[in-house]
């Protein structure tokens, strides 16, 4: 599987019905250094476009807006002693949350890399 | 991004983006709100070495006249008379209800005062001043001048290698100083609680100038973003946040930047009700704020007392680079100003438990010879 994109610079990665949920490299790009990071609880039930995380860095917070709708079953603990991960590594270690999707279909909404590498670069 | 027609640019506004910088619209002027490095690192490099700030988007005016160091304390309680030629002060311009309507900075010179007042409230502070003085001082502004600041531990031993004087002079005095043969307006001061200057350059030199800075190994460009987060270490205001025209300058702890015989003479808008503060103690005050946990508490956080009592709001609250903690300042009523006060934080939704601390919350390292 690889990763899909949305236009506010999340990525998912659905592996079966659970969907692992992060920021894009250009997203971590602009919010600069990562201090705090609030994530849901897990259970939550999340829907498509409801807030799932906050992602703070010195200057400001950021809201990130469920890609994809589901039931919070992992969170990031990682983050909490280490946001930066969001930086280092926003494709991977730095990821924020796993969902148990309710309606997999969701997923083909999203863009593929090469579609959000092209959104990407038209922003600049 | 709003309406950028008629945003201003300074005159450094392409070197900041030959450097990398971010730009963002700020007081109607488009302003580095960080370089390549990010706010982390150009807010660590000024509290270790040195960081070059632009601030030109501030106003300059002089304010000439028989005595202005008199005529502009009718408008403001600071005690500028006790000034001699070459020292400056903090102050600020208050209403008729003791609130706050801008702070400023007056140094007195030979023959003149030299003004710097906050960007955002430029046009208003230069109508103010020039109404206030009619007919006593006339009221000047600087278009032609840029205006950087060089901030940390270095800031001392990079300007000396330019202009040997500078080294000599101590926090809050000014000197007219040839920098690297430019003729500059320099105070020993700033807004990171650093040792530093800012310097006030003719617009025609201010690029090389600034250029030359900034090729010395210990100076890094820094922007309005690690301005912020450097000022809010050392405890200072934000006007418009931390001070409005609805807070008293005893509310906000300012009771230090009004002499003994401006208390006790007033003569400046607001005084009653100032020195009325004076004397019974102001309802509310602007304390320092240290919440538990890693979560920055941002301006407009309510404060909450063990019950749940919403009594205060945050007026600047962020990420602490050189703790490493979230900090912030606020309002609360004066029974919950003591240090060591346990309060909470309303954090989208959630309690967070905070602290009221003394601050400024990282050590001023200011010059005084």
């Amino acid at each position: 599987m690889s990763l899909k994109f949305t236009e506010d610079h999340e990525w998912v990665l659905l592996e079966g019905d659970v969907a692992t949920i992060g920021v894009s490299a250009y997203a971590q790009e602009q919010l600069g250094d990562v201090v705090f990071v609030e994530v849901p609880e897990v259970g939550a039930e999340i829907a498509k476009g409801d807030e799932l995380a906050v992602v703070e860095s010195v200057k400001a917070a950021s809201e990130v807006y469920n890609p994809i709708g589901g039931e919070v079953v992992a969170v990031n603990e990682g983050l909490e002693g280490e946001p930066t991960l969001v930086n280092a590594d926003p494709h991977g270690e730095g990821w924020f949350v796993k969902l148990k999707v309710s309606d997999p279909s969701e997923i083909a909404e999203l863009m593929d890399e090469a579609a959000y590498k092209t959104f990407v670069e038209g922003l600049d | 991004m709003g309406d950028t027609s008629s945003i201003q640019k300074t005159v450094l506004h392409d070197l900041h983006v030959e450097l990398g910088a971010k730009m963002v619209p700020f007081a109607g002027y488009n302003m580095p709100v960080q370089y390549p490095d990010g706010i982390m690192k150009e807010h660590l490099a000024t509290r270790e070495a040195a960081g070059l700030f632009d601030v030109s988007h501030m106003g300059q005016v002089v304010i000439t006249g028989d005595d202005p160091a008199k005529a502009i304390e009718a408008l403001i309680p600071g005690d500028i008379q006790a000034l001699v030629p070459g020292e400056m002060r903090y102050s600020f311009l208050t209403n008729d209800k003791g609130g706050i309507l801008d702070d400023l900075i007056v140094t007195r010179r030979n023959n003149d005062l030299f003004v710097v007042v906050n960007a955002a409230c430029k046009e208003q502070d230069i109508k103010l001043l020039t109404d206030g003085l009619a007919g006593q001082a006339t009221v000047t502004e600087l278009p032609d001048r840029a205006l950087i600041a060089l901030q940390g531990p270095k800031a001392a031993a990079v300007l000396a290698r330019f202009a040997a004087e500078a080294a000599e002079m101590s926090f809050m005095n000014y000197r007219e100083l040839d920098i690297d043969g430019v003729p500059c307006f320099v105070t020993r001061s700033g807004y990171t609680g650093e040792d530093g200057y800012e310097i006030s350059i003719p617009n025609a030199d201010a690029v090389a100038l600034t250029r030359k800075l900034l090729a010395e190994e210990e100076v890094s460009p820094v922007g309005l973003g690690a301005r912020d987060s450097l000022r809010l270490e050392a405890g200072l205001c934000l006007y418009g946040h931390d001070l409005t025209e609805e807070t008293t300058p005893i509310a906000g702890g300012l009771i230090w930047a009004i002499s003994k015989r401006r208390r006790a003479e007033g003569g400046f808008p607001g005084a009653e009700i100032i020195q009325a503060e004076i004397a019974n103690k102001p309802t509310t005050k602007r304390v320092g704020i240290l919440p538990e946990g890693r979560a920055p508490a941002r301006e407009h956080t309510e404060i909450a007392d063990e019950n749940g009592n919403v009594i205060g709001e945050i007026t600047s609250g962020g990420f602490s680079p050189s703790l490493q903690a979230p900090i912030a300042m606020g309002y609360v009523p004066l029974a919950y100003s003591a240090v060591g006060t346990e309060i909470n934080l309303l954090v989208r939704g959630k309690t967070r438990r905070a602290k009221v601390v003394k601050m400024p919350f990282v050590e001023q390292r200011y010059y005084r010879g």
